[in-house]
């Protein structure tokens, strides 16, 4: 083979090789880490919504579950949990509250992302309902009580005797298509 | 030679068309060169400014926001404009002369990788200009402080950090086809110098790595302007991911500074020590092995983001194994010196202080790898002083040495060994009082990137500041040395200008002719 031929080789094996690294780093190493979050429960990322199954409420143990919200950068709403905490068996689904206000002048969409730590529970956490699945609109000078259904799983591992469950809320106006018809 | 290169008897436009439209490896390694000078003088200057700012506690010169700006664009242009080109650049020149090729093997992809990085540096620079400055957050780049919270001008360093990415993988590429398809008859992998090993093994690190970077930007940029949310936590991002992949980047980035400065080093040990270098193919396959785990050490630059202890223990001990193929090339270093006949010209004196300082680098990297030690470590001036030990002790202590030991070659005369010699103590003692002082501080607890800092660290904060600027004044001196090295040094035209040099760069003539090796030399 010619230096030509095999330089032309050269060029094509790695121009493909470099190429691939691109698309490997924007269209693998995404999903590629969503799913090993997903996968060992780290990023205290819960899951989506469980269907309660029927299981033995574990009367014998006590669970603390702490509550806790925080506004991401300029978010202007008021949002807290209506409790600071609650004391819940495993397998008993227990309903709480958060508080949201609105306080601007004009009406906004947001969005809530959970958190769960310590981050190996976030498994044994399950979310019949939750303002969580859905963005939440609110209408200027609105407020809401945004509902949470939640159920710890009987197999939590021993030796967790408290999980705190934080919300961060996000102003996701501007990505909304149509505000006011979220209303 | 009936056709030489176009000088300035023929003209001004013969002589800059000659250099912009060049395909010749010499031109294009001597633009490489050049360049990256500049850029070092340019980023060497917003260090002056950064430490002349923290000589006192309390703000004197300068505006934080404008601080800020001159650490990011310091470690930017350091990185991609100054160490990164000047390897490629010795790679141009002596690449084709050590395996014996007339020239590179994608010319015309080499001119173009070479012309478009003055663009690329021309935009970053020009974001200074800009209203609300240049990029502020850091070289690492940190999503959401260079997406959310970035100045305007983030999307002209993005556009900028694309075309230096292009820039290296195609002269990776060029020198990978190269490497493989030019050597002279007789010349097996095995046989190689170490220069062009390093070289190429980085190459391939170069290949793998830069589109990753370019991803990582691609991915700043849509979050930025199209509504994508892969680092923004808002719409289901997480931000910890622009870490991950900017160190998946980042970590295989640092050898790729790294191992072509091995290279250099090992070119000149053995010249100085009149010794083959011991145990080359273990240099080799020690080479290989750093470049392999370069891959999966990524996350020990994360260790304080909250990760499981398996994580932890992981990155921490697949970290620490990099120690081992490192050790190996130091105790190769070491063993070539050992009863070799050495004497201590410039190069040499850079080579040793390589081996010195880096290895005391490559310790403090390994107190930095202990996850449990690391939460204190993180983000101070202690790890700010270990990757100066490596990157300024490491890869411009060698590039500087290579300059000295092949400067004959390239242009015919001899510096001067006194000036060089000054140059070396000047630029040594520099450099440490300039960086020794910031392990203490580090230690004691100052954080890095902040524009001011505590009563507490003014002492040691002035010291460092002096050290800086001897050291900055020892690159002054390095212009000097070599510019009247080429305007008056004492012609050199004996083919080998160090009697232990090997090699088939020291068959040709002195200064090498423009044009080399048009028949294959033997090579046995």
């Amino acid at each position: 083979m010619s230096t030509d031929a095999s330089n032309r080789r050269v060029v094509v094996k790695s121009l493909f090789g470099a190429a691939g690294m691109f698309a490997f780093a924007i269209f693998v190493l995404p999903p590629m880490y969503d799913l090993f979050c997903e996968i060992t429960g780290l990023g205290g990322k819960t899951g989506d919504e469980y269907t309660a199954v029927d299981v033995k409420i574990d009367t014998s143990r006590e669970v603390r579950v702490r509550f806790v919200a925080s506004n991401n950068a300029s978010m202007p709403w008021v949002f807290k949990p209506t409790q600071d905490s609650v004391v819940v068996h495993p397998g008993e689904p227990t309903e709480i509250t958060y508080f949201a206000h609105n306080v601007t002048d004009q009406d906004m969409v947001s969005q809530a992302i959970p958190s769960l730590v310590p981050n190996n529970v976030a498994d044994y956490f399950h979310k019949t309902e939750c303002f969580c699945f859905e963005n939440q609109p609110l209408a200027a000078g609105d407020q809401a009580d945004l509902k949470l259904v939640f159920i710890i799983d009987p197999d939590l591992p021993a030796g967790v005797n408290s999980v705190t469950l934080s919300y961060t809320i996000f102003d996701i106006t501007d990505r909304v298509a149509d505000p006011i018809a979220q209303l | 030679m009936a056709h030489g290169p176009a000088t300035l008897a023929d003209g001004w436009r013969a002589y800059i068309s000659r250099w912009v439209f060049t395909t010749n490896h010499k031109d294009i390694g001597t633009l490489y060169l050049w360049f990256s000078f500049a850029m070092f003088l340019m980023g060497g200057a917003f260090a002056m400014i950064i430490r002349a700012e923290l000589f006192q506690p309390g703000m004197q010169l300068i505006r934080p926001e404008f601080f800020n700006q001159m650490t990011t664009m310091h470690g930017l242009v350091m990185v991609f404009g100054a160490i990164m080109p000047a390897f490629v650049g010795l790679a141009n020149w002596m690449i084709p002369l050590m395996i014996g090729a007339p020239d590179m093997a994608l010319p015309r992809m080499n001119n173009l990788s070479f012309w478009i990085l003055p663009f690329a540096f021309a935009i970053l620079t020009s974001t200074l200009f800009m209203e609300g400055g240049g990029p502020n957050f850091g070289w690492t780049f940190y999503a959401p402080l260079s997406t959310t919270y970035a100045p305007e001008s983030v999307n002209f360093f993005i556009f900028a950090i694309h075309i230096m990415g292009a820039s290296s993988i195609m002269g990776s590429i060029n020198i990978i086809a190269t490497v493989m398809n030019m050597r002279a008859p007789g010349m097996t992998y095995m046989k190689m110098p170490l220069f062009v090993w390093t070289w190429v093994i980085t190459a391939f690190l170069l290949v793998a790595v830069m589109p990753v970077l370019a991803g990582a930007v691609t991915m700043m940029l849509m979050d930025i302007n199209f509504g994508t949310s892969f680092f923004d936590a808002a719409g289901g991002g997480d931000p910890v991911l622009f870490q991950h992949v900017f160190w998946f980047f980042g970590h295989p980035e640092v050898y790729i500074i790294i191992l072509p400065a091995f290279g250099v080093v090992s070119q000149i040990i053995p010249t100085f020590s009149r010794k083959p270098l011991f145990g080359y193919s273990s240099m080799v396959y020690a080479t290989a092995a750093i470049a392999f785990l370069s891959f999966v050490v990524w996350a020990h630059h994360m260790f304080t983001v909250g990760m499981p202890i398996a994580g932890e223990l992981y990155f921490m001990y697949a970290t620490m194994l990099i120690a081992v193929p490192t050790g190996v090339k130091v105790f190769n270093w070491i063993t070539t010196m050992y009863k070799g006949s050495l004497t201590f010209e410039t190069p040499m004196l850079f080579s040793i202080a390589f081996v010195i300082l880096f290895t005391f680098g490559g310790f403090t990297g390994l107190m930095l790898s202990i996850a449990a030690a690391d939460m204190q470590y993180h983000d101070t001036y202690f790890v700010v002083a270990h990757f100066h030990y490596v990157m300024v002790a490491g890869a411009v202590f060698s590039g500087t040495a290579a300059i000295y030991y092949w400067l004959p070659k390239w242009c015919g005369k001899m510096y001067n060994e006194t000036m060089g010699q000054v140059q070396f103590w000047v630029a040594f003692i520099g450099f440490n009082i300039a960086f020794m002082p910031q392990h203490f501080l580090g230690l004691a607890g100052m954080p890095r990137r902040y524009a001011d800092y505590g009563l507490q660290f003014a002492d040691w904060n002035m010291v460092s500041s002096i050290g800086a600027f001897i050291y900055g004044g020892a690159q002054i001196m390095l212009l000097y040395n070599v510019i009247a090295t080429i305007r008056n040094g004492k012609p050199t035209t004996e083919e080998k200008t160090w009697e232990g040099a090997e090699g088939l760069e020291w068959t040709v003539p002195s200064p090498a002719p423009y044009h080399t090796f048009a028949k294959p030399p033997e090579f046995k």
